[in-house]
């Protein structure tokens, strides 16, 4: 027996990367990918699984998808109250 | 663990040019940065401070204390990475107060910060089975008239609440890179997070914004 105590199944620590061939694991990879994060040998296996996969092509089209709908989201509105005060601190700060 | 400022950081012309026009008087370029960095400013104080009220109060101080080191910037890093380590330190402060002492790293640390699956596992083939971790239920591809659904006053509302239901430490990070538009660089500046982390949260926001929308499609059935 000795000390083999190599657990079967899951071991304790940090969770394994996500796998690029599965599909659970290509929507994981998604925001490393389009950041251009990937090393190349994960990014290969990333791109011939999605050539392959009309699931994860509509995936990462979606997510392109969203990302330019959030780039189109207006940031809230100023109250004019508090641009007008901080413009007047502005002026006694440096105006003329 | 904090980024490390960049000992090679050189300023953008952009950035001597805005800095210049606020040293002049420059009444535009001053509430032109207000406008564009209130917001994002707002989302930061947030991490720190319980209200809204506070949050409003954290970034008026942080508008008079640039105005006061307004002469001091020294390009170390980009003008609006300064504003935000200026806005950090103000609620900081004001967190103390209320008992939330914390490094900006510490409550950016995608440990601490709901995590989840981008995708529910239910929708992926189980272990054991052929294919498993393949969809089991794919996403449907949008119809083709979604970029259209996608500028609707309707969408547009869906997804800034779905951005505000997040997390505050995703809510910010995808503030600053997709709805802001900053590259990962200087949100990994200006929040002082490692890029690593930056992306986790990035991900996981962006991850359930996208599931909002596809509630939404499949709801309204477009197409």
């Amino acid at each position: 027996m000795g000390s083999d105590t190599t657990p079967i199944g899951r071991a304790p620590g940090p969770p394994a990367p996500p796998d690029p061939d599965s599909c659970d694991g290509v929507v994981e990879l998604v925001t490393e990918y389009l950041d251009g994060a990937l090393d190349a040998e994960v990014r290969a296996r990333f791109e011939a699984h999605l050539a392959a996969c009309d699931g994860c092509d509509v995936y990462l089209e979606q997510m392109r998808a969203t990302i330019a709908a959030a780039g189109r989201v207006g940031v809230e509105g100023l109250a004019p109250g508090t641009l007008d005060g901080l413009v007047a601190a502005y002026r006694a700060a440096r105006g003329a | 663990m904090p980024a490390t400022p960049d000992p090679a950081f050189q300023p953008t012309p952009d950035d001597l040019a805005l800095v210049a026009a606020l040293r002049n008087g420059d009444e535009r370029a001053f509430s032109g940065i207000v406008e564009q960095l209130n917001g994002p400013l707002l989302r930061l104080a947030r991490l720190y401070v319980a209200t809204g009220a506070t949050a409003e109060e954290v970034v008026q101080e942080t508008w008079l204390g640039v105005l006061r080191g307004l002469d001091r910037f020294e390009g170390r890093a980009s003008f609006r990475t300064w504003v935000f380590r200026i806005a950090t330190n103000r609620a900081m402060t004001r967190g103390r107060r209320e008992r939330r002492d914390i490094p900006l790293s510490a409550l950016l640390d995608p440990a601490d910060d709901p995590g989840g699956p981008a995708v529910e596992p239910e929708r992926f083939l189980p272990p054991g089975a052929q294919w498993a971790g393949h969809w089991a239920v794919p996403p449907e591809r949008w119809a083709p008239d979604v970029e259209a659904h996608l500028l609707t006053k309707e969408t547009r509302a869906l997804i800034e609440a779905s951005i505000e239901e997040l997390a505050p430490a995703q809510r910010i990070v995808m503030t600053l890179r997709d709805v802001e538009g900053w590259d990962a660089d200087e949100v990994c500046a200006a929040l002082e997070i490692t890029p690593g982390n930056q992306r986790v949260l990035l991900h996981r926001a962006r991850s359930r914004v996208r599931a909002a929308l596809e509630r939404h499609f499949r709801a309204a059935g477009p197409a």
